[in-house]
């Protein structure tokens, strides 16, 4: 990610009017500018950054919410943390959901886009705005949907794999603690299948129809054509649509507080629901300080695997351009 | 993620959205076959809604346990409970009220910057750049609990003008990289002619420059709508103390919470609260499309 590009190459007013030398005068011709951004980064200060620095802050006080001052416990929360059960269970599972609904999500989508990417498919918009539908809705709402859809007892889905006789006895989805997690996994990949699927369309716009058009009459059939033009031709996107894709897997609050709650027995209860629970919806007395502790730890942690992602997936594109290089020698 | 000001933002655009080019009839048969095999898949994928919106016709014992969409007679009055009742129509009027002013607020900060960036090479430039992109792996999840506590110390947590700035507040980087973009292909002489009939850096931004970025800001807009509209995490937590003031998506999970059993309500609820942004949505796919797409590109 991230290549700069250099900012001689902007189209700005001000390169034709001569060229300021000293900085202030930089700064004084480029004060419109600063007036400009001013409002959105007053709106990030407060709602982005200043959060970020208060998590740290609140992390090391017992606050409750409840009263007004914070005290300051040092690193207490921390070390309740590290020894919290609780915790690193959902710690555990939401790396195991992340793992599984990320590939299944991005291989399906790969999939459905490498479908309707044909261009002699008349009715692959049709197809599209069906998949895609489930991205735009409301996530909470549709969670509240296919928790009626699961019911156990009257939901449509029972019903119709009792009918198909795919099942003697009606499956509880939602209820099974060996079940839920998987359950709610399966409705994610549904939620956001379509997105991805965009993402990897943009991905294949990229590739030139000449070198498909070439190919075909070179006589490759479509596996040799993907595996030879399509696949090395979408690895540089393929970083930046894991790496989007992974992120937003870690954001599964909505989908699973409306299916679950966490429930059952905890079963899928995330880190997100973890935090929420021992912050808003605490049986006792709430604990803004310990929250915001396992928040500031698992978000260094997402930090820590994103980067490792990065270059790990950043390593592998270059050696692979290695090879191909020695290739072509 | 480079940002995306390389190379025209507009042409690509078409790409996703454009109808097939006119081809032989090459392979006819393969995509009849392929159109027969997704077709079904499709409208499983959709199933759940079309039971949603059967449901909200439907009566309770009708519902349960079957796997028709179709009622028998529409039953109206699972709108008028949920409208009424699990008081829908008020969050209703929450969720349009929050949408305006967020989609307002987001779209008019977010141009401006994506303007200065995408134009003008002030000292600063890069180093904002990369924080900018530095937060789009910021979950908000582990943010929620400062942003509880600066609404309640705003004195802002008893209206729903403390939703709007959260929703506001939260980082835009798509629309601003996306605006940045596509002012940055708009032709110089604007300026220079803009320059020479007298305009300021503020008028030929809102005269000139702001009336050529429509598509941008359409899609910008929808990226705020479907945000906006389908947040829950904030509003959930913000309106913890005051149910009056909930959206549609913290409404219809209470409900679920409070009503159990009344799945002909719950469905018309849901129904009332999906149906302006799917509407929406089928209407204006290309921003849509182009919105989430704009993330990759970028």
């Amino acid at each position: 990610m991230a290549m700069l590009r250099p900012a001689e190459r902007l189209a700005g007013a001000d390169r034709t009017s001569g060229s300021p030398t000293t900085l202030r005068e930089r700064l004084w011709n480029s004060r419109w500018c600063y007036v400009f951004m001013l409002p959105s980064l007053v709106l990030g200060a407060l709602f982005t950054l200043y959060p970020m620095i208060s998590s740290w802050y609140i992390s090391f006080t017992d606050w409750s919410g409840l009263e007004s001052d914070k005290r300051f416990v040092g690193v207490e929360n921390y070390r309740e943390a590290v020894g919290d059960a609780a915790f690193w269970s959902a710690f555990g599972r939401t790396f195991a959901f992340t793992a599984v609904a990320v590939p299944v999500m991005l291989i399906l989508a790969l999939f459905a886009a490498l479908v309707l990417n044909d261009a002699s498919l008349r009715m692959r918009a049709v197809f599209r705005t069906m998949f895609f539908l489930p991205v735009v809705t409301t996530t909470a709402i549709v969670g509240v949907v296919m928790s009626l859809i699961m019911n156990p007892f009257d939901g449509p889905l029972n019903a119709v794999l009792l009918d198909l006789g795919l099942i003697d006895r009606p499956v509880d989805f939602l209820g099974d603690p060996d079940l839920a997690l998987w359950s709610v996994a399966g409705v994610f990949v549904w939620k956001w299948m379509g997105m991805s699927m965009i993402y990897w369309l943009v991905a294949l716009q990229t590739v030139p129809q000449e070198l498909y058009e070439a190919a075909r009459v070179d006589g490759c059939t479509r596996r040799q054509t993907h595996r030879h033009i399509t696949v090395p031709m979408i690895t540089p996107f393929a970083v930046v649509i894991i790496l989007i894709t992974f992120v937003g897997a870690l954001q599964t609050f909505p989908l699973v507080q409306s299916m679950t709650q966490g429930g059952p027995a905890f079963a899928t209860e995330l880190v997100e629901l973890y935090i929420y629970r021992l912050a808003f919806a605490a049986d006792f007395t709430p604990r803004l300080g310990y929250a915001s502790a396992v928040a500031v730890f698992f978000g260094i942690t997402v930090l820590i695997f994103t980067l490792a992602q990065v270059w790990g997936v950043r390593r592998a594109g270059a050696m692979q351009s290695d090879v191909k290089e020695v290739n072509r020698r | 993620m480079t940002i995306p000001t390389a190379t025209e933002p507009t042409a690509p655009a078409q790409t996703i959205t454009a109808p097939a080019p006119p081809r032989k009839r090459r392979g006819w048969r393969r995509e009849i076959i392929v159109s027969l095999i997704l077709l079904p898949i499709c409208l499983i994928w959709i199933y759940p809604f079309l039971w949603m919106v059967g449901s909200s016709l439907k009566t309770d014992t009708e519902i349960f346990g079957s796997v028709s969409i179709l009622p028998e007679q529409a039953q109206w009055e699972n709108y008028t409970r949920a409208w009424y009742e699990a008081n829908i129509g008020p969050y209703f009027w929450n969720t349009i009220f929050i949408t305006v002013f967020t989609i307002a607020i987001v779209v008019v900060t977010t141009a401006m910057i994506g303007y200065v960036i995408g134009r003008y090479p002030f000292p600063g430039r890069k180093v904002l750049v990369v924080l900018l992109i530095a937060t789009l792996f910021l979950p908000e999840g582990y943010t929620i609990i400062p942003v509880f506590d600066l609404i309640n110390q705003l004195g802002l947590s008893g209206s729903l003008w403390g939703i709007i700035l959260a929703e506001s507040g939260g980082a835009h980087v798509i629309q601003i990289m996306l605006f940045a973009g596509y002012f940055r292909q708009l032709p110089n002489e604007l300026e220079e002619a803009a320059r020479i009939d007298g305009a300021g850096f503020v008028r030929t931004f809102w005269t000139v420059m702001l009336p050529l970025a429509k598509p941008a800001i359409a899609t910008a807009i929808i990226l705020a709508l479907m945000r906006v509209w389908n947040s829950f995490l904030i509003p959930l937590v913000l309106t913890l103390a005051q149910p009056e003031l909930r959206t549609l998506a913290v409404g219809v999970y209470s409900f679920q919470g409070e009503n159990m059993t009344d799945w002909s309500g719950m469905a018309a609820a849901s129904t009332i609260a999906l149906m302006p942004i799917v509407i929406i949505f089928l209407l204006l796919q290309r921003y849509f499309v182009e919105g989430v797409a704009g993330a990759v590109r970028g």
